[in-house]
């Protein structure tokens, strides 16, 4: 079955980068080709408009709030469910898009056991065995995988309430509740990963390409493999590089006040021309 | 679908804060009595329930016994349930006038996710209006009776309204005017109650009924239709449910882990926006401009100055 996905998967994104296209500049890297930028913000819309109707109706407090975007009560709860089977079904293609490097690896325990260190940015560099993906963003994945399972079966249980048993329904219900919780917590950690909390991210999913800093940053050993080059060395050569510009710029600086400081004309400004 | 404010609501489904005007108003409980030992299975009270409701004709199926058909229905909120039952050798044929109960702690009310789909009246009527209904069909799953009734065509829910548009004009409800024996009445709840007890009394102690008793479950505060029956301790030979309960999805998890997790979302927000501010961004490294040697913050500096 792998082999079919995996072939399916090589078609779609050969199609997409047809249709659509990554400009890849100097000094960048391919990080996420078109087919997945297309599958994310699929997602993405999907799961916002989802959560968006579904939590107008899982609280009475945001519900005079939130039913008023989609058109009111009644509209809201027969949008809900189809937006909820529209993300289902983008998220599977993601799925399989993405089933082989978001595989779980000891290098994700560990980066998961020393996560405050990563959160705290103690470490500004991440470990270099972090790939493509890192621990956390798996994490997350899987927790989408397994809410996106949850959400199908006791969606289908609550939409189709006439047919399965009362407790099915009522049980349904909190499981429905709990998925969403944990998802809400994911996404919020992953809206502020993406943007304000690590910059140069963000454009991976829009352009589809990174700086190779911010590839040897965070993703040391996916450099690694792309690069051919050790992203430390790369990182240290880089580090020389910048403070022998900033002391050059610093001399510079110091030569052109010292000039400035010969040619003093005194708070007036420049002398009238004679 | 009575006037809305033809009594005062106590309790409203999904509100946030307080009812307005709730116990602001004198009211009187009302309850529904009907004796299932003077039942004669006329049907004259769900010819009446229809007829006062004007609902649109619907087929009745035939199962090989009296019932006009397997379950109250969007249009037919009054059903007579026929059961043949055993005691002592001979045949019980119990009838068991059955429609919303109007709970003291009204399970579809506690479901309803909809702000005022769902409204009970301080005289304990539970009614819906269909204008705020969403048609998720949570208060089907939340009622230990099996009463409301979902319609697909206008994807909105139905039950009886214990004919609130009639109690508050000072009548009684349709099918209480139309029972010929007087084993329907209409009252006060502790009225009915008095009566459902000396009627139950006099079952046990003159007809030779020993377990006669009244159904008032307690398990949901009450109800507003109380029944008497032959045999109170087995209300399972009617189709009643012994302790009819509210599913814990619907009480203990909305009202207390529902605020809680929006509390928790919100306060990772609060998280996120503060490690932005405290312990800032993660940015590819080397960062272009080499940090400045450490600038002591104001406070220390000002401290230092002071001899």
């Amino acid at each position: 079955m792998s082999t079919s996905v995996e072939r399916f998967d090589e078609r779609a994104r050969r199609g997409a980068d047809r249709v659509g296209q990554t400009v890849v500049r100097r000094g960048e890297l391919l990080r996420h080709p078109v087919y997945t930028r297309v599958l994310h913000w699929l997602v993405a819309i999907t799961f916002i408009l989802s959560l968006l109707t579904g939590f107008a109706i899982y609280s009475p407090w945001l519900y005079p709030w939130l039913t008023p975007l989609f058109g009111g009560g009644p509209m809201t709860r027969f949008l809900h469910p189809w937006f909820g089977v529209f993300f289902d079904v983008f998220f599977l293609f993601q799925f399989f898009n993405w089933f082989v490097p978001m595989s779980w690896t000891k290098t994700d325990s560990r980066f998961v056991r020393h996560v405050g260190e990563y959160a705290t940015n103690k470490e500004k560099l991440e470990p270099e065995d972090t790939g493509f993906f890192n621990g956390g963003q798996k994490l997350y994945f899987w927790a989408i995988a397994a809410s996106a399972l949850l959400f199908l079966v006791t969606g289908l249980f609550l939409w189709f309430d006439h047919v399965v048993p009362r407790w099915l329904v009522a049980l349904s219900y909190v499981v429905h509740d709990i998925a969403a919780l944990v998802m809400l917590a994911g996404f919020v950690v992953h809206l502020y990963e993406g943007t304000a909390a690590q910059p140069g991210t963000f454009r991976s999913m829009t352009s589809g390409t990174v700086t190779r800093a911010w590839a040897w940053t965070h993703h040391p050993a996916w450099y690694r493999d792309v690069t051919g080059r050790d992203p430390r060395a790369d990182y240290e050569s880089a580090l020389r590089r910048r403070d022998e510009r900033a002391r050059a710029v610093e001399a510079w600086e110091r030569e052109q006040d010292a000039r400035e400081r010969g040619l003093d004309t005194g708070p007036g400004g420049p002398p009238p021309p004679e | 679908m009575s006037e809305p404010r033809m009594f005062q609501i106590q309790e409203i489904s999904a509100h946030p804060g307080p009812v307005p005007g709730r116990g602001t108003q004198r009211a009187v409980q009302v309850a529904k009595y009907i004796d299932v030992t003077t039942c004669i299975g006329c049907k004259a009270c769900e010819v009446a329930c229809v007829e006062w409701n004007d609902h649109p004709f619907r087929e009745t199926t035939f199962d090989n016994t009296y019932q006009t058909m397997a379950s109250t229905e969007w249009n037919y909120w009054n059903l007579i349930k026929f059961s043949e039952q055993e005691r002592d050798g001979n045949l019980m044929w119990l009838m068991r006038k059955d429609q919303c109960m109007h709970c003291e702690d009204p399970g579809c009310l506690r479901a309803c996710p909809a702000d005022g789909a769902i409204v009970k009246y301080e005289n304990g009527i539970v009614d819906f209006q269909q204008e705020h209904c969403i048609g998720c069909g949570y208060c089907i799953s939340g009622c230990p009776f099996d009463i409301p009734k979902f319609k697909q065509e206008t994807k909105k829910v139905y039950k009886c309204t214990l004919c609130s548009d009639r109690v508050g004009q000072g009548l009684e409800p349709a099918c209480i005017k139309a029972c010929p024996t007087g084993c329907l009445h209409f009252g006060t709840k502790d009225d009915m109650v008095a009566l459902a007890q000396t009627r139950s009394r006099q079952l046990r102690e003159e007809s030779g009924f020993a377990n006669a008793g009244v159904y008032d479950p307690q398990s949901i505060g009450g109800t507003h239709v109380i029944y008497v029956l032959h045999d109170a301790a087995r209300p399972e030979l009617y189709g009643l449910p012994a302790n009819p309960t509210i599913p814990p999805s619907y009480t203990v998890w909305k009202w207390l882990a529902k605020p809680a997790g929006l509390l928790m979302a919100m306060l990772g927000i609060v998280a996120v926006f503060f490690h932005r501010v405290t312990v800032g961004p993660k940015l590819p490294q080397p960062e272009t401009e080499p940090p400045a040697e450490p600038q002591p913050d104001t406070v220390e500096a000002a401290r230092k100055e002071k001899p």
